[in-house]
């Protein structure tokens, strides 16, 4: 395997998209260009961490992004273990900063943490010779995501700069829309977030974005319309009436969907509840790039492991 | 044991007093120089040039821990950082274990201070019991076992019913009713300022209407009732305009300001250090200008610490799990006379220590904040210019949970006199 451009990766950390420079991003995606022609062979597997120990740490449940962590580390050939917070001895009262240090003392090389915490990474990164991947804190980043994500638009539309981006749904408690903003801002995409004043608060033009509660004056001009799962697990029942009037007013209907320009492409990171932020045939059709997400996150996350798995010297 | 303090430059706001001259103290009360020929042996000397002297400073906002809490503060070693922060007299919260809603836990804590603190300790009394706020403690048996006044502190009395009647009821025994000032309902789980930061870094949101609302609510209970309402630690621009506007129309409210929410903004958080969670929270450049305007034109007049220990493996956690709160009595006089006289001289000198004596002990109806004759001798000797770096290391608070390590700052208490015995010295 060849790197793909000259640049030096020099992070033991993956914390957020925030910190990263539009040139670091972009050679994240060159990277995982590489790992993604690996899963196409007949083995798919390269000894690019043979020798480490990677710790999926996930103190909050995930199966989806666990999963895509797992198998991608398995085929860069690491030692791969799991913990949640079931298992772990934060349900016996342990301070996470112990728990890592018991990681850490078992030779951990890579720590990949989600937790509801925001900031719960870097507050590990900042005490642990470990590599630490966020895998998602609180509402704050899930940088992995992001990057799969800007991976697949850059796939299917060969460049981000001058796209315009609409992130729809759950912004105010979506790590997800917090790292796609900083990265599509970052590589010169135009964002836009829709959705209920509740949840898309006006705090977030700070941020150099365009809030809009329309969703039929967002569509037309929109090249990608990236969907976020609707949390009503997680909410208190204030944000919003309730699901038929957030379907009436910003779900991606059918109608609506006739909107969209013919080549508009349809993301959601899961899980998705269909028929809610998404109708549910339009979820699995052409311009649905759902699955895409799912089998770039692995090249994503093999790249990553294996830029910030070089760096970490325990 | 008889004491006089030689050329200090001597500011008693409580008489308007501000010359250089001699400070006589016999058998631990303040007495006129007259008496000096009169005395059987000569006083200590203590030469106080190029000093001010000051009455002894009051910090009616302090958590001291005790009784439960002993591993964070207790009332000796809170008593030791307020003695190094020029404080002589302190009031501590009732937010302990058992908390302070009962005349036995009040008489533990009068109790305890005689023993071992430097300083004078005045406990408050909760104005429910266990700062549930859902029924009035026994606030009458707490008067009579000497609380100075009344608050739920770290915690705010939700129901505005039960907050009249607890108003109300102490306008009878004479005590003051603090509050700590945060709605519960538009709190909700916030940690930090909601505003730019929250938004970026995904921290559940404190919108200043969670303050203003219950200062509002008691602006509205102290005219109703005719009786003071003290806000604790403000921290928001709209929090100064209702206390401002209500102190116009004659209502009996005042507010007291804290020196983090004038040293730091919000954006101190971007690395979710907890040395920088407090509550209420750090908040925005133009939430400072609106204090130090209210500083300024009087609305506030009352300066505190809200020293609150925490143990470093408790804030060492989390950022949204790590309990609020900063130690605060060892760079409080540094903070205020650096940020309010030396740098944006919002007040001169004579009206800060204002803020820190005669106020104060007028609030709380004590016999302090004052060089009149007579009167306890509580002093501090204070270098206004002297440039020092704070060490937390070397604190004696037992904890170490300060955003002000390794801060360098101007001016500093370098001698606390406690009923005329010098309980601290630099």
């Amino acid at each position: 395997m060849t790197q793909p451009n000259e640049m030096r990766w020099q992070r033991k950390d993956l914390l957020g998209i925030r910190e990263l420079s539009s040139g670091e991003i972009t050679f994240i995606l060159d990277t995982a260009d590489a790992f993604k022609e690996v899963g196409t062979r007949e083995i798919k597997k390269v000894p690019a961490l043979r020798g480490k120990t990677l710790v999926n740490f996930f103190v909050e449940p995930s199966t989806r992004t666990r999963t895509s962590f797992e198998i991608a580390a398995i085929r860069l050939s690491a030692d791969v273990i799991n913990i949640s917070a079931m298992s772990s001895s934060l349900t016996k009262g342990e301070t996470l900063k112990d728990t890592a240090k018991i990681l850490e003392a078992n030779h951990a090389d890579i720590i990949v943490l989600r937790h509801s915490s925001s900031g719960a990474p870097q507050f590990l990164a900042e005490r642990l010779r470990s590599s630490i991947i966020n895998a998602g804190d609180g509402a704050h980043e899930h940088p992995t995501q992001a990057l799969l994500d800007l991976y697949t638009i850059r796939s299917r539309k060969g460049t981000i700069a001058g796209l315009h981006v609409a992130i729809i749904g759950d912004i105010l408690f979506s790590r997800v829309a917090r790292s796609n903003i900083f990265g599509l801002l970052k590589l010169g995409a135009r964002v836009t977030l829709v959705g209920p004043s509740t949840l898309v608060p006006r705090a977030f033009e700070k941020l150099g974005v365009t809030v809009s509660h329309k969703i039929d004056e967002v569509l037309p001009t929109a090249d990608v319309v990236n969907l976020l799962r609707i949390q009503h697990e997680r909410q208190r029942k204030e944000y919003f009436p309730g699901i038929g009037e957030y379907i009436r007013l910003f779900g991606l209907t059918k109608e609506r969907a006739r909107l969209l320009k013919p080549d508009c492409l349809i993301m959601h990171p899961g899980p998705i509840n269909r028929g809610v932020e998404i109708d549910s045939e339009l979820a699995d059709g052409a311009q649905s790039v759902i699955l895409d997400q799912v089998t770039n996150g692995l090249a994503i996350r093999m790249a990553v492991l294996y830029l910030c798995g070089g760096i970490a010297t325990p | 044991m008889n004491t006089i303090i030689r050329n200090g430059r001597i500011i008693d706001p409580a008489n308007q007093r501000d010359e250089v001259a001699d400070l006589l103290i016999v058998d631990g009360r303040f007495a006129p120089l007259s008496q000096l020929s009169t005395l059987k042996s000569q006083p200590d000397e203590i030469n106080a040039s190029n000093l001010i002297v000051s009455p002894g400073l009051i910090d009616l906002h302090v958590h001291l821990r005790e009784p439960g809490f002993g591993w964070k503060e207790t009332i000796e070693s809170g008593a030791r950082a307020a003695a190094a922060g020029g404080f002589t007299t302190i009031v501590c919260m009732p937010n302990t274990s058992p908390v302070a809603d009962s005349p036995s836990t009040i008489a533990w804590i009068k109790d305890r201070a005689t023993e071992v603190a430097c300083v004078n300790v005045l406990p408050t009394g909760a104005i429910s019991k266990g700062l549930m706020g859902e029924e009035l403690a026994p606030i009458g048996s707490l008067a009579q076992a000497g609380v100075v006044a009344i608050t739920d502190d770290g915690r705010c009395v939700q129901s505005n019913e039960l907050m009249r009647r607890a108003v109300e009821y102490a306008r009878m025994v004479g005590l003051p009713v603090f509050d700590h000032c945060q709605d519960y309902d538009l709190v909700g789980k916030g940690v930090v300022h909601e505003g730019y930061w929250s938004t970026l870094l995904g921290l559940p949101g404190w919108p200043s209407a969670g303050e203003e609302a219950i200062v509002m609510r008691n602006a509205l209970l102290a005219e109703l009732c005719d009786h003071h309402i003290h806000c604790q630690h403000i921290s928001a621009a709209g929090s100064v305009r209702i206390l401002r506007e209500a102190q116009a129309r004659g209502v009996r409210i005042s507010g007291e300001v804290c020196p983090h929410h004038l040293a730091l903004t919000d954006d101190r958080i971007q690395n979710f250090d907890t040395n920088f969670k407090m509550n209420p929270p750090l908040r925005t450049r133009e939430d400072v200008t609106a204090l130090l305007e209210g500083i300024a034109d009087g609305t506030i007049g009352i300066l505190c610490s809200d020293h609150a220990p925490h143990a470093g493996f408790e804030k060492e956690v989390e950022f949204d799990t790590a309990p609020f709160g900063i130690t605060g009595l060892e760079t409080e006089l540094g903070l205020f006379l650096d940020l309010l006289v030396h740098q944006n001289k919002t007040v001169a000198l004579a009206r800060l220590l204002e803020m820190f004596t005669v106020n104060p002990a007028r609030l709380l109806q004590i016999d302090a904040g004052t060089l009149s004759p007579g009167r306890p001798a509580d002093v501090t000797l204070i270098d206004s210019e002297l440039e020092w770096t704070f060490d937390a290391s070397r604190s004696q608070s037992i904890s170490r949970n300060t955003p002000f390590d390794g801060w360098k700052l101007k001016g500093r208490a370098v001698r606390t006199i406690v009923a005329g015995r010098t309980v601290w010295k630099l």
